[in-house]
């Protein structure tokens, strides 16, 4: 029995017809010709073992979407969870724009046929220096963990130092990402923390700080959810020193807090999922960093910088790339670090979640945000057993929830948690043994208060 | 309202043949630039309002909040109702060609293929999108089950024993890669002694740049007169210094280089590794694989190869191959599988830790995987034919085009690509490759130099990959034909080019100059004032 070729949905020339034509129109009598090259001791001279193709379209759906189904996502079950990936409600519109062809499916185009994409990565940059109050910030990069070693190793190219100080309440996976990404060339050092309210611990900071120092790192909010209130003090001594002062943000708390630029902030960085981005099992990040627009920050960029410039007609707007010359795209390892394919999509979302914001809504959302965290943090608080950690330094949509006069460890609690229908948070007893059976919980915009309270509720069975 | 009576015109008139080329225009809305469509008081959402009952127990949120953190004005945001957001990044969107609209095979390396609709659907599920990171093991069995099956497939298609899917672009797969052979050369206490990577100057401009980055003195091989890189430099180059050699095959020329394995080996005598950048693996799919040619690492692109959009330059997600030696020092977590069900394996002491936050770009993950499903291994080898025999056609056509040649291995077959020279056409005509690019888009397609410093003079790279038919290979054919044909009829038309174009020629003098340029619309503002 003769095998039915298979005409290929996705592969236009698959019909034999048109491949016996073209294989004739390029004198060629088999694709093989086309293989000559590849000496046949490395040719796989056997079929791939794969799986057998789904070749309908709904074959495949129902593939997928069986995998899918063992799946229960937190539009199923009250979650807390964050750890520098959180729930926030996602506007319609940015699906829609970044689910549009044009933008979806275009790449690395030119401003004349893509001047859309140039544009509205330009307005991105645009929007969300001002919400940092800085003049200059890049094209998105992978997520936040790169913004951080980026950030850190322009420090370290413009005050020719070696030494990046990070605070010990940093989360470990980035600081894993880090210490990979900036050795050999820089190393990190741990500032510790006040037990009593998790801010940098100032004696130590003044202790460590030496001409070697490239960078004083801070996060505002922490990985632990608190804000360092410090940070205008930390800064002053980072200068003081000749460091530069780094700055990680969550981008929408600034809203409400300040940005780093009003307290000495000179590079800021930082992660853009919870501006409009969906969680995707921690697949939806991205990153950006942002400086003051001096040329000794600007140069140190390896990103993309999109500019606006004039065109030959008047009242016309034209786009491009700034100081193209210190990327690896121009001059290969005699770039800063590295330029390529990141998160172009999410950048264009995040300015549409800002432009639908406006200053209005990114004032409520952040004050809407801290509102209900303190409403869950005081409402924890007077659970038999629970306490939360650092309770006098304020907090932004994190809180550590200690569990350890319950006598019950975060596993336990969380287990039954789960059997509620409830996601608790992140179990830190591994990362951080000095805070005891402590868990990081998160509260957003999402929550309601019958969500806050099925918590307390649930926590307060679990911890009898 | 009264009507004329219709006039009787009889036949319908024959709509005349269309035109050899398409009468393009790409939109131009003239849109300004978001900050100026602001109206204030307008609101594009609503934030949730907490309810009485917080706010209430909140009291004043802020009261601990020193001065220096609180905000002191909102910020300058504009303010848009949400169907002037809407319509403003429709009309943007409009101004931008993705593949889905244009035969983009003039975005050569980039593997410009259709990306799938069923596989965007599937990975907008909530299943997916609505997942958090650290959920319980049991609620994220499918997506661990996808990984896992994904990383199979890839370890066959590459031949390799293990695979991360951590990294979240090519490039950055790259420098996983590099940082796992650090990791294992220090492992053997090699660390200090091996020193250096050797490339070529035909891989990926990130090769060098990422081996840079962990710390490496870069070598790069120059093409030999044939255009493979060149085997006497490699030679030379090669010692117990040596860590890696990072290298593409085919290069950006599409040339396949037939002694890979001399490379490989003279490199592993001295002790070092070698790492394939498998961004060009389109054309070879089933037809030969990394391990075959014995190299110890590869990565993938799934933006590329593997069909997942390109977002307008990611999100993409990049995906290391490793053999078994390199595998302790793969990053962490792995995705593992017991029998029973699938879970994140974090005790690895070897490892080389995080390259990315948590465990991968996922929707692109689930869309790489759902294309491999669609087609099987028939599909996959389907793939590479198809592509190669496009682009294979596409340079028999381009070489009969007065003034454009295909540099170096005359009359060899080519896989993926080819990189172009129109150095004939520029030294008669004045016109540059560059210009040419410009004049394209008038005509509804994206063109693209190469990478830099451009070795092949007057540089096209194209990529037709499988996705594009016959026609549109003659139509994209047609095109560079017509503008070849006006540099040498009246080039003037090709100098001043975009003229179908959203904008016109734009000035570029101020993106070099610190004192003009302006990365955000606060900066333009500030350095126009300043200006007047």
């Amino acid at each position: 029995m003769s095998q039915k070729k298979i005409v290929y949905p996705y592969i236009p020339n698959s019909v034999p017809a048109i491949k016996e034509a073209m294989l004739k129109a390029v004198n060629a009598t088999s694709v093989e010709e086309f293989y000559a090259d590849i000496p046949d001791a490395i040719r796989l001279k056997r079929k791939m073992k794969l799986p057998a193709p789904l070749l309908s379209e709904a074959a495949l759906v129902r593939h997928v979407e069986g995998l899918l189904s063992k799946n229960r996502s937190t539009r199923e079950t009250l979650s807390f969870l964050g750890a520098g990936c959180a729930q926030h409600h996602i506007p319609a519109v940015c699906d829609e724009v970044n689910s549009r062809s044009e933008f979806l499916t275009a790449y690395a185009g030119e401003p004349y046929e893509d001047h859309g994409r140039f544009q509205a990565l330009f307005e991105y940059e645009s929007l969300m220096a001002e919400l940092l109050n800085m003049d200059v910030v890049n094209a998105p990069v992978y997520d936040g963990f790169q913004a951080t070693g980026t950030a850190l190793r322009m420090a370290g190219r413009i005050t020719g130092r070696n030494v990046a100080l990070l605070p010990a309440t940093v989360m470990p996976d980035k600081l894993s990402m880090v210490r990979g990404y900036i050795k050999p060339d820089m190393t990190v050092e741990l500032v510790p923390f006040d037990p009593a309210t998790g801010l940098m611990d100032l004696d130590a900071l003044r202790k460590q700080i030496s001409a070697r120092t490239a960078a004083v790192f801070i996060e505002n909010p922490s990985y632990l959810g608190f804000l360092e209130t410090q940070a205008e003090e930390i800064g002053r001594i980072a200068r003081e020193n000749g460091a530069i002062f780094v700055v990680g943000v969550d981008p929408i708390s600034l809203g409400v807090i300040n940005p780093p630029a009003e307290y000495g902030g000179d590079i800021v960085c930082g992660d853009i999922q919870s501006l409009g981005i969906h969680m995707n099992y921690g697949g939806g990040h991205a990153g950006f960093i942002a400086s003051r627009d001096e040329e000794k920050f600007v140069m140190e960029f390896p990103s993309r910088l999109f500019g606006v410039a004039t065109t030959c007609v008047e009242g016309e707007y034209g786009f491009g790339d700034v100081a193209y010359e210190r990327t690896s795209f121009a001059v290969r390892e005699e770039g800063k670090e590295w330029v390529g394919t990141a998160a172009a999509l999410w950048g264009i979302t995040a300015g549409v979640y800002l432009a639908l914001m406006g200053p209005q809504g990114m004032v409520e959302i952040g004050q809407g945000i801290m509102q209900r965290v303190r409403y869950a943090i005081k409402k924890l608080n007077q659970v038999t057993g629970v306490k939360t950690h650092f309770l006098t330094t304020p907090h932004f949509k994190e809180f550590v929830v200690n569990f350890d006069k319950t006598g019950k460890t975060v596993g336990q609690v969380n287990q039954a948690l789960h059997e509620k229908g409830i996601f608790g948070g992140k179990d830190l007893s591994a990362d951080f043994p000095s805070l005891g059976q402590s868990a990081l919980y998160c509260v957003t915009e999402v929550h309601t208060q019958s969500d806050i309270d099925r918590l307390v509720n649930a926590i307060q069975e679990a911890a009898r | 309202m009264t009507h004329p009576s219709p006039k009787k015109l009889g036949a319908p008139k024959a709509v005349a043949p269309k035109p050899a080329l398409r009468r393009f225009h790409q939109a131009r809305w003239d849109e300004p630039v978001i900050f100026e469509l602001s109206s204030p008081g307008q609101r594009g959402v609503l934030p949730p309002e907490p309810e009485a009952a917080i706010v209430q127990a909140a009291g004043d949120a802020f009261d601990n909040l020193p001065a220096s953190l609180k905000r002191k004005a909102a910020p300058a945001l504009p303010e848009m109702s949400q169907v002037h957001v809407l319509r403003h990044y429709l009309r943007l969107s409009q101004e931008n060609l993705g593949v889905d609209l244009n035969i983009d095979v003039g975005q050569g390396t980039c593997t410009m293929k259709y990306s799938p609709k069923v596989n965007d659907q599937l990975a907008r599920s909530h299943q997916l999108s609505e997942l958090h990171p650290l959920q319980p093991l049991p609620t994220v069995q499918g997506i661990l089950e996808v990984m896992c099956r994904l990383e199979d497939m890839l370890k066959e298609i590459s031949g390799m024993d293990r695979v991360t899917l951590q990294p979240g672009a090519g490039s950055a797969a790259i420098f996983a890669n590099i940082a796992m052979i650090r990791a294992f050369h220090e492992s053997r206490g090699e660390g200090r002694k091996r020193s250096e990577v050797i490339t070529s100057s035909f891989s990926h401009p990130s090769n060098a740049a990422a081996a840079k980055v962990a710390g490496y003195k870069i070598i790069t091989l120059p093409p030999d007169a044939d255009g493979y890189p060149d085997i006497e430099a490699l030679k030379a180059a090669v010692s117990d210094r040596t860590a890696a050699l990072l290298i593409t095959n085919p290069e950006d020329t599409g040339i396949f280089n037939p002694r890979i394995v001399e490379f490989v080996d003279l490199v592993h005598r001295a002790g070092g590794l070698c790492s394939y950048d498998q961004a060009n693996a389109n054309g070879l799919l089933g037809i030969t694989r990394a391990r075959d040619a014995g190299f110890d690492v590869c990565h993938f692109n799934l933006h590329k190869t593997f069909s997942t959009p390109h977002g307008c330059g990611g999100p993409a997600s990049g995906a290391c191959c490793v053999t078994r030696e390199l595998a302790p020092f793969l990053p962490t977590p792995t995705v593992e599988f017991d029998g029973t069900s699938y879970y994140l394996d974090f005790n690895r002491p070897q490892s080389i830790g995080k390259v990315r936050s948590w465990y991968g770009v996922t929707g692109n993950v689930l869309r790489a995987y759902a294309w491999i499903m669609s087609l099987g291994a028939d599909g996959l080898r389907e793939v590479a034919e198809i592509a190669v025999l496009n682009n294979n056609y596409l340079l028999s056509k381009v070489l009969e085009i007065r003034g454009a040649s295909a540099p170096y291995a005359k009359g060899k077959r080519r896989i993926e690509q080819v990189r172009y020279s129109w150095e004939g056409l520029t030294n008669e005509t004045g016109v540059h490759s560059e210009e040419i690019g410009f004049r394209a888009a008038d005509f509804g397609t994206h063109y693209w130099t190469s990478h830099h410093p451009f070795v092949v003079p007057e540089p096209m790279t194209l990529e037709p990959t499988e996705s594009y038919s016959r026609q549109d290979l003659d139509e994209y054919i047609a095109i560079l034909k017509h503008i070849a044909n006006e540099a040498y009829t009246n080039p003037e038309i090709v100098h001043t080019a975009p003229h179908n174009s959203t904008v016109h020629k734009i000035d570029q003098e101020s993106f070099d100059d610190p004192d003009a340029w302006a990365v955000t619309w606060r900066a333009y503002q500030r350095k126009l004032k300043k200006d007047r």
